[in-house]
């Protein structure tokens, strides 16, 4: 409990500082560290041939699609031809063509599904030239699209800002320096660093084994600061080489949670008004902008409530197994990592979940029902904090929902942030929203549907539709935590999460960036007593309504046929 | 709202024509242009068709045709419910329309031809730009505009109102409007319409529903709905062969059944009726509204624009205050000016004495004998002339002074003092004299229409500011804009400066309403957001306007705005209300559906329905009767009180959501209760 509480301290008061620093990195405002990193990024201009243009939302699209695409060629290029004896010690041949394709997707989108196993299926070159440098680049567009959307939505221009210089400015200022603390704070915690080959030991138990060894701290941490989540070894973050021991497991969580949370700060800054939040004439400081507080509170609050969920699932154990003579006393320990426990465990599944990272430090599969069922909402929900700023741009678009309905409740047409909501915008947010459960349930659909889908089912019954739930939710949610135990390195499964993902990322971003380019360009709206406030605790509760009754039980059906039936069967 | 006129909810023609009327509407041609609704009409072909042969896609089951025969009935009785409410609106729409299409059956008109022939054809030939000439007794033919005579035109037709009203050519009274009689001298009047073009046409389609457009939140709104209900189909689609791979295989009635209750019926099948309503009851207040875009835009006034004369004050001037010159008693002044007042019948006349008797206490009578002489523009003097000779006098400053100079009387030294204040304060200084001798001043001051104060003390708690408009100097209308508790003022304004003014507001991302009646406030008119015309005003003013008021009072802006927020409050608390219901018919549908094959699933049956059919049914029954229950919300709208909208919001939400979501529980359990004995009886 003690843990649990310390880590959500040290989250807040890490993300005030942080979104406050991101802030004036994304609205090119002065921060302390500009001496340095001014003339590397005007060098990085200047090479690249980058001009500081500002860019309309359609401009900013395409260059992200743009980008996207140049590396994912080259990209998937090097996935294909890996086998070359550069930085290949252990001898990695190249990767087949769908298992290419679904990697490649995966990790540009910042997903991180990962149908291979990093020891055995790539090569040191492909880990830091692929693997690792995308975990930098999908995060840092996955921030510059958010900030490009919070700035339409605060509409002080009429231009959404330079991809170019998002993606550099994030890379250079935020992602590196992070990663560079955290890495080698990750080393000294005893997390491999180097690019020697795997090493062979004859163990006390008189066998032998491989022990993993590679450049695995540097990818470790920017795979939790971009929440990208793909381990450069097959298990994850539940390897002691990975993740050796409880306060490296804190120093992760922490590294996956601080970037999206002081992405609500950035919006509360980026947004706030400064007429509005004067008190005694002299402005106050802000810590929180007031329209964050309603975003984060919504977030918290399904957030909490699931971390309350699993802990309880976890440490109520497994009553079959209590008969057959298991003690339970400790929770439900399968597929956990003793060194962890189910605390850290329960918590570490929450949040890599709610956070969009998919780095997993236990086996998912293994989790109770219910417990299994957390993680699975968190993703079909996708907008409890989520990765890189889209988790806050899901849960804008529920805002804008939010409003429309709550500004009719008081007789005005719907405005949010001082702008109309009308039919345009209520098209492309409702698009939005769409696009989420149809990739979801209509994969799921095809996938028990059809012989080479449900070959890849390995539990039979509810336990094996979660199993494909699950997948796709990933997949569509960008996280990339698997279940496992799906039987998922198959043609059908390497091309549809690969179009799940896909469709997942992309659609989404184009239609955020859309609805934000919309708002942008209207004239904004007055203020006063008769519009709707939007900063105020009545609208938390209806923001949370409308994301528990639109989002939620929308799934409903699926999840009542899934865990919610292997959890009544196994109680009852 | 004092001013509604009252009507009977639903009188007995109007709901043998919305039966009829829900039937007609059955037509899936018509029905797609409402797609949740149009699902649900599919829903019910589908299991009709199942109906009659019960194992067309494969499903089986004990007693599936009776099933499917329920199950398609309900369907069709929540059609029928939706179509009803539309219908309902209308009809209440149409029975407005109808007294207003009396006036204009066969009209005959007299025709000017070009040599001054005069020629009798009927009205519906008349075309814009003919010269007709109205007699008194007879029927304007069309809208007009007077180009020659000046008549008085009872007007009760249109506005109800029965005193009538002189037109005159030129200036802010040519206009005239088809329908209104004649009722003394003649006009000459220029057509400004073309036939079924007149104001009074476009009343009546725009009252009947027939030219409705949907509004951009309407738009908006709809939307909303047929996402959700986009959603909810993916849902049901892909349930079936997730639920085959579980086990379950769900029949075509219930996944059915399962749509129809989880996509937004409730407001689908009401948004329309809603939207008619909202434009009834603006004309209930006698006011026309061109477009129910424009009752939208009332919702979201920020600003409102208002003339000083005939919107905030009387115009006509009061009297406030006996003032007597130097060597004189008040008493005396009082006396006098009453007794030159009491044949006086203009306002001015009759709020002397009143005010004479509320100072003096006694009530003076018209002595026999006593000659009232009337004010002219010439002379600007009224008075009488007494039986003993005796002639008392009031008029302007310097009529009256001329007037005692002419008979040798003496001016005081301290009237033009006295003048002069009473013209600082912004009031009309009227002097008293009988015979030679110069008594004192009435002042006469513009007054504040009561109960103002109040109203715009409640405009500006929900927001919105209020600015008056007027002639007068500073000083006055800086006195008149204290006192009626306007935001701002501006004084000395000519119309370009109100539009000005609403340019202004508007940058600042304001919704400007106003009022006007001149063909100088037209341009500002068009510029407003809402721009409300009075009836009495000129064509080009009611042209420009988005609203006409019938009964030319100024005031109703205010009345408007509310039932504009009225009509998205009820729009927007149904749409809360319907999605809401979907949390208790998940809990209802959910488990009857799995509970066959997962007994385990009872466990979620936490309203203990009795049987899977019995659950599904009632769910299905209460989302058809929920319609008709809140037909009559949808018509009157939901009440609305002005505060905070922090306020408003949450007790909104408190009522419709969380209502919302208790409400199906209570009422789903009611209707099992009851049909659980009869589905037995029928073999469910």
């Amino acid at each position: 409990m003690l843990q649990i509480i310390l880590i959500l301290a040290t989250f807040v008061a890490l993300i005030i500082p942080i979104g406050k620093y991101l802030y004036h990195v994304a609205e090119l405002q002065r921060t302390f560290a500009d001496p340095v990193f001014d003339r590397l990024d005007n060098s990085i201009y200047r090479v690249c041939g980058i001009d500081k243009e500002e860019m309309s939302w359609k401009k900013y699209a395409m260059s992200v699609l743009a980008t996207n695409a140049v590396m994912v060629l080259i990209g998937y290029f090097i996935l294909r031809i890996q086998e070359v004896p550069i930085l290949n010690p252990n001898g990695i041949g190249g990767m087949e063509p769908t298992l290419a394709f679904n990697t490649i997707i995966s990790f540009m989108t910042n997903t991180n599904l990962q149908h291979y196993s990093g020891e055995s299926g790539l090569s040191y070159l492909s880990q830091m030239t692929v693997i690792t440098f995308m975990m930098f680049t999908s995060a840092a567009t996955g921030f510059s699209v958010a900030m490009a959307f919070m700035r339409g939505l605060a509409g002080k221009t009429h231009n959404v800002g330079n991809f170019y210089v998002d993606l550099v400015r994030i890379t250079t200022r935020v992602l590196l320096p992070l990663s560079i603390i955290g890495g080698v704070f990750l080393v000294s915690q005893g997390v491999p660093q180097n690019l020697s080959p795997n090493i062979t030991v004859h163990t006390i138990e008189g066998g032998y084994q491989d022990i993993a060894m590679g450049p695995i701290a540097s990818l470790e941490i920017i795979k939790h600061l971009g929440t990208n989540g793909g381990g450069f070894l097959g298990a994850n973050s539940a390897t002691p080489l990975e993740n050796p021991n409880i306060v490296s497991n804190m120093a992760e969580m922490l590294s996956m949670m601080v970037l999206p949370g002081a992405c609500v700060i950035v919006f509360g800054h980026m947004v706030h008004n400064g007429k509005k939040e004067k008190t005694n004439g002299m402005k106050k400081r802000i810590w929180f902008g007031s329209e964050a507080r309603p975003i984060f509170a919504v977030m918290s609050i399904i957030f909490i409530v699931g971390l309350a969920v699993c802990l309880a699932a976890e440490s109520a154990g497994n009553p079959i197994l209590e008969k057959a003579g298991l003690n339970q006393s400790m929770g439900s320990m399968e597929g956990k990592e003793v060194r962890f426990g189910v605390v850290q465990s329960a918590v570490f599944t929450t949040v890599t979940t709610a956070f969009t990272t998919g780095t997993v430090n236990n086996m998912h599969d293994t989790l109770t029902p219910l417990g299994g069922a957390v993680p699975l909402m968190n993703m079909m929900l996708n907008v409890v904090f989520g990765g890189k700023g889209v988790g806050l741009m899901n849960m804008l678009l529920y805002a804008i929902l939010a409003v429309f309905i709550c500004g009719l409740m008081i007789g005005r047409t719907p405005e949010y942030l001082g702008k109309k909501i009308e039919g345009k915008e209520m098209k492309l947010t409702a698009l939005g929203i769409i696009i989420h459960p149809l990739l979801i349930l209509t994969f799921s659909a095809l996938a028990v549907a059809v012989p080479e889908g449900v070959a890849g089912i390995t539990n039979p019954g509810y336990h094996g539709l979660t199993q494909v739930l699950y997948e796709f939710s990933s997949a569509a949610a960008n996280n990339g935590s698997g279940f496992e135990g799906l039987a998922d390195n198959s043609y059908f499964w390497n091309i549809t999460t690969g179009l799940v993902m896909f469709f997942g990322r992309y659609l989404a971003i184009i239609i955020q960036l859309a609805v934000a380019g919309s708002l942008m360009m209207k004239q904004p709206i007055n203020e006063s007593v008769g519009t709707l406030k939007t900063d105020t605790g009545t609208f938390t509760i209806s923001l949370l309504m409308v994301v528990l009754i639109i989002a939620a039980l929308t799934f409903f059906p699926v999840m009542v046929l899934g865990p919610i039936a292997e959890h009544l069967t196994l109680w009852n | 709202m004092s001013k509604e006129i009252k009507t009977k909810f639903i009188t007995r023609d109007i709901l043998r024509d919305s039966i009829r009327g829900a039937f007609i509407k059955l037509n899936p041609r018509y029905m797609i242009k409402n797609p949740v609704m149009f699902v649900v009409e599919t829903g019910f072909f589908i299991t009709l068709l199942l109906s009659f042969s019960p194992g067309l896609f494969g499903d089986d089951g004990t007693n599936l045709r009776i099933y499917n025969v329920m199950v398609a009935a309900i369907l069709f009785i929540t059609l029928l419910f939706a179509n009803f409410a539309e219908a309902v609106a209308e009809g209440r729409g149409k029975a407005q329309a109808e007294s207003l299409k009396k006036t204009q059956t066969d009209m005959k008109a007299r025709i000017i031809n070009e040599g001054g022939t005069e020629t009798i054809i009927s009205a519906s030939t008349l075309k814009k730009g003919d010269v007709v000439l109205v007699k008194s007794g007879e029927i304007i033919p069309n809208d007009g505009e007077v180009i020659e005579g000046i008549a008085s035109v009872d007007e009760s037709a249109i506005t109800g109102e029965s005193a009538p009203v002189v037109k005159e050519s030129g200036g802010d009274f040519a206009s005239v409007t088809g329908g209104t009689t004649v009722v003394s001298d003649w006009l000459k009047i220029s057509i400004t319409s073309n036939p079924g073009e007149s104001f009074l046409d476009k009343m009546i389609s725009l009252v009947e529903g027939a030219s409705r457009k949907k509004t951009p939140n309407e738009i908006a709104l709809n939307t909303l709905l047929v996402s959700l209900t986009i959603i909810f189909l993916i849902v049901i689609v892909t349930l079936y062969p997730i639920a085959v791979y579980s086990g379950v295989r769900l029949q075509i009635s219930t996944l059915i059944a399962l749509t129809v209750c989880l996509i937004p019926t409730t407001i689908g099948g009401l948004l329309s009726a809603i939207g008619i309503a909202g434009m009834d009851r603006v004309t209930r207040f006698n006011v026309i509204a061109m477009s129910g875009k424009a009752v939208e835009a009332c919702g979201d006034v920020d600003t409102m624009i208002l003339d000083k004369t005939g919107t905030i004050t009387y115009g006509n001037r009061m009297a406030s205050q006996f003032i007597a010159t130097e060597n004189t008693s008040e008493q005396e002044l009082i006396r006098n000016a009453v007794i030159s007042s009491l044949q006086d019948d203009t306002p001015e006349g009759r709020s002397i004495v009143e005010l004479g008797y509320s100072l003096s206490g006694n009530r003076q009578e018209t002595m026999p004998g006593t000659e009232f002489i009337k004010f002219t523009a010439q002379e600007r003097i009224s008075g009488v002339n007494l039986p003993d000779g005796t002639k008392i006098r009031k008029g302007a400053y310097d009529a009256i002074c001329s007037y005692v100079q002419e008979l040798g009387g003496k001016i005081p030294k301290d009237l033009d003092e006295k003048v002069k204040d009473v013209s600082k304060l912004g009031g009309t200084p009227l002097v008293v004299c009988s015979g030679s001798r110069i008594y004192g001043v009435i002042y006469l001051k513009d007054t504040v229409k009561p109960g103002l104060r109040e109203r715009f003390e409640r405009l500006r708690s929900i927001g919105i500011k209020t600015v008056m408009c007027t002639g007068d100097n500073p000083l006055t209308a800086a006195t008149i804009a204290h006192e009626a508790g306007v935001d701002s003022f501006i004084a000395e304004c000519k119309p370009e400066d109100k539009i000005k003014v609403i340019k202004a507001e508007q940058r600042e991302g304001k919704v400007v309403a106003m009022t006007g009646d001149g063909t100088n406030d037209a341009p500002a008119l068009a510029q407003a957001d809402v721009g409300i015309a009075m009836n009495s005003g000129t064509s080009a003013a009611k042209e420009a306007a988005n609203m006409v008021d019938l009964d030319s009072d100024p005031t109703k802006i205010l009345d408007v705005v509310e039932i504009g927020k009225q009509l998205l409050i009820t729009r927007g608390s149904l749409t809360t209300f319907s999605i809401a219901n979907d949390v208790a018919k998940y809990f209802a549908i959910i488990p009857a559906m799995f509970m066959a094959v997962i007994p385990q699933m009872k466990m979620l049956n936490i309203m203990e329905l009795s049987t899977p059919y019995s659950a599904i049914l009632s769910a299905l029954i209460f989302n058809a009767v929920i319609i008709p229950c809140l037909i009559p919300l949808a018509m009157k709208g939901v009440k609305y009180k002005p505060q905070r909208s922090e306020r408003i919001l949450s007790s909104n939400m408190l009522i419709y959501g969380l209502g919302g979501i208790a409400a199906p529980f209570i009422g789903i359990k009611a209707i099992d209760l009851i049909i659980t004995p009869l589905l037995v009886v029928i073999g469910l």
